[in-house]
C-alpha cells in the first residue's frame, strides 16, 4: 500500500498525525467549553469547572503538538537520513504508550477534584503537579520522559549512523533541547520565586527556544521538497533562522522576569532582547515566500504550500508582533497576566506550532496513504478552505482577545478610579461573546478539515517544472 | 543570499551565537540566584507557607487566578491578595470556606474545596508571604 514511501518505516508517522488531529479537536472542544464559562460563569459549573477545562485545553495542545512533532521526525529524518527507522517496532510501541497515559492524565483531570488526583498520584512523594501547563501528576511526567528517551534513541541512531543533513541535525538537536528543557519540571522548590524562575526554562526556552528549531526544521524539508529549490540555500537559510532565534530568544526569557521577584536589571535585558525576538519569525516568513517564489518546479499539492506559507506569516504575527506588543517592560508593567497575555498565546502557538504540524501532515498524510504526492483538487480545495476559515477566526479571536485586553487594563489598572477584576471583567463581556463566536467559526473550519481526508476525486497531474 | 556569505559562516554564527549566550543566560541565572535572598522573602518560608504552597498546587488555584501576573486570566491576581483583603488572614480564609458548592447562578464562582483548618491557614500564610516579595511594584494598583 504505501508505495509512495521512499522508505517503509515512515509509516509509522501515520497514527502518530491521526491522534494529532483528535487530540486537536478535544483541545478545541475545551476551548468552546472555557469560552462559554467565560460569558456564562456557572457553565457546566461545577461538573468541569474552568481550571479543569483549561487544563485539559493547554495539555491536549502540547500533547498534540508533542505527536505532531514526532510524528514529522519518524517521517522525515529517515528521508533525510537515506536509511529505515533504526527500530519501527518501538516507535509504534511508544505511540501506544504515549496515547494510553496521555488519554488517562485526562480522564483523570475530569473524572476526580484535581486534589484526588494529586493524592493518589503520590504527588506528595515528588511534588511537581500544579502549576500551569505542568499539570500532569508527576508519574505522567515520568512517562513522558520514558517515551522521549526512547523516541531520542530512536531518532538518534538513525540521524547518526545516515546521512547527516542540516534539517536532521538541526530537528534532533532541537528534539533533544526539548526533552532537557522539560527535566526542569521536576524542580520545584518550596520558594515560589525560584520556582517561577525555573518554571520558564520549561515553558519560555520551549517555545521561544528549542520548538523553534523543529519549526525550523520541518519547515525547511516541507520547502525543499514542494520547491525543488537547491538544498544548500534552505540549509543557508535554516542556520540563519536558528541562529538568529536562540541569540534574541535565551536571554529573551528575561522578559518574564520582570515582576516574579527577580533583580530589576531583568526589564533592560528582557526587554531589549526580546524586542530583537520578532526577528527570526520575520525572516520565517520571507524565507517561505522566497522560496516559493523562487520554486523550479510546481508541486501538485497547493495545499502544503498554502500552509507553508501560512506558517510563516502566522507565526509573525502571533509570536512576533503580538509578543512584541506587550515585551517592553514599562508597557509589560500594565499588560502583565491580562487578556492581551491570552491573545498573544492564542496566535503565537497556532500560527508557529499548530501550523507547521498541519503543514507536515498536509505534505505526508497523501503518501502515507498511498494515495499519491498530493490529494485530489476537491480535497485540497476543502483542505484549503479549512485553512482560510481556521487562520481567519483565529486572527479574529486574537483581535477579540486583545480589545478585551486593553480594555482591562484601562479600566482595571490605568484610569484614575481603576475597578475591581470582575467589574472589569462583566464591562468587557461583548468581547467574549464575539470571542466565541470565532471560536465556533474556527472549530467549523477544523471539522472541514478532517473532511477533506475523506473526499475522493481524480488525482492531480504529476509534478512539473515550472515554465 | 549572495555567495559571500557561506553556510559554513551561517553554521558558525549559530554555533558560536547559541554557546555564548547559553553561557551567559547562565552566568546571569547565578548572579540572579545570589541576589534573590534580599528579594525573595526567602527567611519568612516557615512550614506553613511550603504546605500553603502545597495546597495552592495540589487544588490547581493557578487554573483560574494569577500569582504575581502568571497563569489564568479567568479570576482575580492574588499575588496582592493580602493587601485587598485588609491584611486579614481571616478575610482570606472567610472567602474560600464560604463558597457554594453548587456554585453562583449565571456567574463566575470558586469552587468549594472543603479545605481543613490547617490548609486553610497555610494557604493563607502562603498568600501573605507573596504579597511580601519584592516584585518592583507589580501590579499597578490594589485591584491587581
Amino acid at each position: 500500500m504505501t508505495t509512495q514511501l521512499k522508505y517503509q518505516s515512515q509509516a509509522v508517522a501515520k497514527p502518530y498525525f491521526i491522534a494529532a488531529i483528535g487530540l486537536f479537536v478535544g483541545q478545541v472542544l475545551f476551548g468552546l467549553i472555557m469560552g462559554l464559562q467565560y460569558v456564562i460563569g456557572d457553565f457546566l459549573f461545577p461538573e468541569i469547572p474552568f481550571n479543569v477545562a483549561r487544563m485539559v485545553h493547554t495539555n491536549l495542545l502540547i500533547v498534540w503538538l508533542l505527536f505532531g512533532f514526532m510524528g514529522a521526525a519518524y517521517y522525515l529524518v529517515p528521508e533525510e537520513a537515506e536509511r529505515e527507522l533504526h527500530s519501527p517496532k518501538l516507535a509504534l510501541a511508544l505511540f501506544w504508550i504515549f496515547l494510553i497515559a496521555g488519554a488517562l492524565t485526562i480522564v483523570g483531570y475530569l473524572a476526580v477534584p484535581y486534589a484526588t488526583l494529586a493524592k493518589i498520584t503520590g504527588n506528595d512523594i515528588l511534588p511537581t503537579m500544579g502549576r500551569e501547563f505542568l499539570e500532569q501528576p508527576t508519574i505522567t511526567k515520568l512517562g513522558i520522559v520514558v517515551v522521549a528517551l526512547g523516541f531520542l534513541y530512536n531518532i538518534g541512531l538513525t540521524v547518526l549512523s545516515g546521512r547527516k543533513t542540516v534539517i536532521n541535525v538541526v530537528l534532533l538537536t532541537g528534539l533533544v533541547g526539548l526533552a532537557v528543557m522539560f527535566l526542569f519540571s521536576f524542580y520545584n522548590p518550596e520558594n515560589l520565586v525560584l520556582d517561577k524562575y525555573f518554571w520558564w526554562w520549561v515553558v519560555h526556552l520551549w517555545v521561544e527556544g528549542v520548538w523553534e528549531l523543529i519549526l525550523g526544521a520541518i519547515l525547511a524539508y516541507v520547502l525543499i521538497k514542494t520547491t525543488g529549490v537547491d538544498r544548500e540555500v534552505i540549509d543557508k537559510w535554516l542556520y540563519v533562522i536558528i541562529a538568529a532565534a536562540l541569540i534574541t530568544g535565551i536571554i529573551g526569557t528575561g522578559h518574564h522576569y520582570y515582576w516574579i521577584g527577580t533583580p530589576a536589571y531583568w526589564q533592560w535585558l528582557g526587554s531589549l532582547f526580546s524586542a530583537l525576538e520578532p526577528i527570526p519569525f520575520f525572516m520565517m516568513t520571507i524565507f517561505a515566500f522566497n522560496m516559493v517564489f523562487k520554486r523550479r518546479k510546481q508541486h501538485p499539492n497547493k495545499a502544503t504550500v498554502l500552509w507553508a506559507m501560512g506558517t510563516g506569516v502566522m507565526a509573525f504575527l502571533g509570536a512576533g508582533v503580538w509578543g512584541f506588543m506587550h515585551t517592553l517592560a514599562p508597557v509589560n508593567y500594565y499588560t502583565h497576566g491580562t487578556q492581551v497575555t491570552a491573545a498573544h498565546g492564542h496566535m503565537a502557538f497556532y500560527g508557529a506550532y499548530a501550523m507547521i504540524v498541519l503543514t507536515i501532515i498536509s505534505y505526508a498524510m497523501p503518501k502515507l496513504r498511498g494515495i499519491g504526492t498530493a490529494m485530489n483538487n476537491r480535497a485540497q480545495v476543502v483542505e484549503m478552505w479549512s485553512f482560510w476559515l481556521m487562520t481567519v477566526a483565529m486572527v479574529f479571536i486574537t483581535l477579540f482577545l486583545t480589545a478585551a485586553g486593553v480594555l482591562q487594563v484601562w479600566l482595571q489598572r490605568y484610569q484614575p478610579n481603576p475597578l475591581p477584576f470582575m467589574a472589569v471583567q462583566d464591562q468587557v463581556a461583548i468581547f467574549y461573546w464575539c470571542r466565541e463566536l470565532s471560536g465556533v467559526i474556527f472549530t467549523l473550519g477544523l471539522l472541514l478539515y478532517i473532511v477533506s481526508f475523506f473526499i475522493k476525486g481524480e488525482q492531480p497531474q504529476a509534478e512539473q517544472v515550472a515554465s | 543570499m549572495p555567495d559571500i556569505f557561506t553556510k559554513t559562516m551561517a553554521r558558525n554564527i549559530y554555533l558560536g551565537g547559541s554557546v555564548f549566550f547559553v553561557l551567559a543566560f547562565i552566568a546571569l541565572t547565578f548572579d540572579t540566584t545570589a541576589r534573590l535572598p534580599k528579594r525573595d522573602n526567602r527567611e519568612n518560608i516557615t512550614e506553613q507557607v511550603a504546605l500553603g504552597k502545597q495546597v495552592w498546587e495540589e487544588n490547581n488555584c493557578i487554573g483560574c487566578h494569577t500569582l504575581l501576573g502568571e497563569g489564568a486570566y479567568f479570576a482575580p491576581e492574588l499575588g496582592n491578595v493580602y493587601q485587598r483583603f485588609g491584611k486579614s488572614k481571616e478575610a482570606i480564609k472567610g472567602f474560600i470556606k464560604s463558597r457554594p458548592v453548587d456554585g453562583i447562578p449565571g456567574r463566575r464562582s470558586m469552587p468549594q474545596f472543603n479545605l481543613t483548618e490547617e490548609e486553610l491557614e497555610a494557604i493563607a500564610e502562603f498568600l501573605k508571604w507573596t504579597s511580601e516579595v519584592n516584585t518592583e511594584n507589580w501590579p499597578p494598583n490594589i485591584n491587581g
